[in-house]
């Protein structure tokens, strides 16, 4: 068995295993159905550079193997505008989570979708600030318990795809980590689509958004979260809030066309 | 390596500090600027944004100072020369970030033209209260290097000069200007490209599989690559080995990010003496406030007290040894700065109670009176003892406004 390789092992630091990640994580899978979708998208493997924030997901560019950065909190999409603005010819992927992206890090995340950058960003969702110890997170749904909303959170949760369409990203979708394959597809789909793409992954936090809410393990979350997740592709963004424990819908909600930064600032330079 | 002639804008102009400042990085060969603006820094944003297409430089203007110096770091790794430009709050609004260079080594520049602070301050007006900051902003422990430019010549001159130590040393150079030499406009005079010497990105030579991005060389600085070239990176802000990866140990890399600083100051420090071969007062300053020092020194002279003058170019790392050296021979320092007190606790620890010091303050907005300078002077002549401690000396503007005598700190 020792010769027999993982087909992942090219995209994977092996040296870096075993990963920090809890049994019944989602973010495992996120990197299986990116890593899946890097091997269809066969891309210049040498041009594409991940950057994570900080947090559970922030480790996420530490066990991938293409030139990867893991940044300050909240900072990984200005940090990635930076490497594609001053190399065009780079594929930038960022991964990390609801708190980095959306909370510290919201105003970039508005403004990188209002340019246009060319950009993935994949934002797994795990309704919590797992790394820290499971405090109430801009995404957490209305009543559900946190380290720091004791008893039960009150504020209304942040629509991520709502944010990024009304900011701008021309591609928006959101899947449960269970499904894997449309998962992949997304992620490949938005590695080929010039601009800002979105693809929200909710990811069960087995530790603790499941302890303090009494959810069961990471699967009892992970089948939860996909057995009561519903597809409608092209749901209208301000219908996707999520409540707790109630229906997630699912599907990809915008695909559309606008000039990228690239392509505005070269025409404009022509001018 | 000399400048490219494409981006250095030869001849002689009129231009202020701020502009001038563009002008050096531009020459520099500096192809990326991630800026926000904020008075008193955006001429030389502005200057940049003009001229970037001219040389396929790239300008953007980001969302607020946090998202521009972050910019600056993915730009650098990209593997162009990369800078941003501020001033007080957001020079504070971007520490978390310049620990976070200092931490991967990344080579950029900083430019910060300096107001009055605290909090919003005098936006308008000069300072020179980051001082302190430019060197522990950042939380934990690192170390960086900073240039006190006096006139826009030496914006042009030492923007230059920064980005040459960033790459170097690949650590955080920040040109501490403040806002009157942004604002003052002079005869600048820029020379051909091929009298502009460039200092190189240290690049990695050897075989691809066996690049290890932390194992320095001889002088403590690690060689880089660029992003994008199959190195397959990984570069992390956690505390990390030679390789990069995160390590819970005092191994890590963090003691060489402060020794490579430390043990090559010699190097680094760059300072101006005039007349301090039969000085018995020595004025240490940096900045605008040299200039008004020049001043307060000529009637010193006139009046028959030999001063002399010591100016900080570099003001991190700071000249300790030259300071002792001179403490042994002169009655004493006198330090003026445009805020409370800050440097001249450096030259007081460094004079090892040797001789006086006395501390000119400004709270900011203007330059010293160089009367103030001179009281400061005359001051130290009148002293009894060789060392009577720190002084702060009692400007006229002070007496005018908190009454009057030397209050002994």
């Amino acid at each position: 068995m020792k010769n027999v390789k993982h087909p992942m092992d090219f995209y994977l630091r092996m040296d870096r295993m075993p990963h920090i990640w809890c049994t019944g994580c989602g973010i495992g899978l996120t990197a299986t159905a990116f890593v899946a979708a890097m091997e269809k998208a066969k891309l210049d493997t040498n041009k594409v550079c991940v950057v994570s924030g900080i947090g559970c997901t922030g480790r996420f560019a530490g066990y991938i193997k293409l030139d990867s950065f893991h940044t300050t909190h909240g900072r990984a999409i200005p940090f990635a505008t930076g490497l594609k603005l001053a190399n065009p010819e780079l594929k930038v992927v960022v991964v990390s989570g609801d708190g980095d992206l959306i909370s510290i890090g919201g105003n970039h995340f508005i403004h990188a979708a209002r340019r246009n950058i060319d950009m993935v960003v994949i934002c797994v969702n795990n309704f919590i600030y797992a790394m820290t110890g499971g405090q109430v997170a801009p995404t957490t749904p209305l009543t559900a318990y946190t380290t720091t909303s004791p008893y039960g959170n009150f504020e209304p949760p942040s629509n991520i795809p709502q944010i990024a369409e009304s900011s701008g990203a021309v591609y928006v979708a959101r899947w449960t980590a269970l499904h894997i394959r449309r998962l992949t597809n997304s992620i490949f789909e938005a590695l080929n689509k010039p601009g800002f793409t979105v693809v929200e992954v909710i990811s069960p936090c087995a530790q603790y958004y499941s302890r303090i809410n009494r959810l069961g393990d990471g699967l009892d979350m992970m089948k939860f979260y996909h057995e009561n997740s519903q597809i409608k592709h092209w749901e209208p963004t301000d219908n996707l809030y999520i409540d707790y424990q109630k229906e997630i819908i699912v599907g990809k909600f915008v695909d559309r066309e606008r000039p990228t930064y690239s392509e505005s600032y070269k025409k404009w330079l022509a001018e | 390596m000399k400048a490219n002639p494409k981006d250095v804008r030869t001849g002689v102009f009129y231009i202020d500090g701020d502009v001038a400042a563009a002008e050096g990085a531009l020459a520099a060969g500096c192809k990326f600027l991630g800026g926000y603006p904020i008075t008193p820094s955006t001429e030389a944003a502005e200057a940049f944004a003009r001229r970037a297409p001219q040389v396929g430089a790239m300008f953007i203007q980001m969302e607020d100072e946090l998202g521009s110096i972050a910019t600056v770091m993915g730009a650098s790794l990209s593997g162009q020369k990369a800078m941003t430009i501020t001033s007080g709050p957001g020079f504070s609004l971007m520490m978390e970030t310049i620990g976070f260079g200092a931490m991967l080594e990344i080579p950029f520049v900083i430019i910060n033209i300096q107001r009055s602070g605290p909090s919003t301050g005098l936006p308008t007006r000069t300072g020179q209260a980051d001082m302190m900051q430019a060197r522990w902003g950042s939380h934990g422990e690192y170390e960086v290097i900073t240039l006190s430019p006096d006139s826009p010549q030496e914006s042009f001159d030492f923007t230059i000069k920064a980005f040459n130590l960033a790459e170097k040393y690949r650590a955080p150079v920040m040109l501490m200007s403040d806002e009157c030499v942004g604002h003052m406009t002079e005869k600048v005079e820029i020379p051909e490209a091929d009298k502009i010497d460039l200092e190189p990105r240290r690049l990695y030579k050897g075989p691809k599989d066996k690049y290890i991005p932390f194992k320095p060389d001889k002088d403590l600085v690690p060689p880089m690559v660029k992003a994008g070239e199959g190195y397959r990176l990984y570069l992390s802000p956690l505390s990390h080995d030679q390789r990069g990866h995160p390590l819970l140990s005092q191994k890590s890399t963090t003691r060489r990010i402060v020794d490579k600083i430390r043990l090559n100051a010699d190097d680094i420090i760059e300072t101006k003496e005039d007349g301090l071969d039969d000085a018995e007062v020595v004025v240490v300053s940096y900045g605008i406030t040299s200039r008004v020092a020049y001043r307060a020194i000529e009637q010193a002279r006139k009046s028959g007290i030999k001063v002399g003058i010591f100016r900080l170019i570099t003001v991190w790392p700071f000249p300790d040894k030259r300071i002792t050296e001179l403490a042994k021979r002169v009655k004493g320092f006198v330090v003026p700065e445009i805020n409370y007190g800050q440097i001249v606790f450096e030259v007081e620890r460094c004079v090892h109670g040797n001789a006086n010091v006395v501390l000119v303050p400004h709270g900011g907005g203007w330059v010293h009176n160089p009367d103030d300078i001179l009281g400061a002077i005359k001051q130290i002549m009148k002293a009894k003892k060789r060392y009577e401690g720190i002084f702060e000396y009692k400007t006229e503007l002070e007496k005018l406004i908190f009454g009057s005598g030397v209050q002994k700190k």
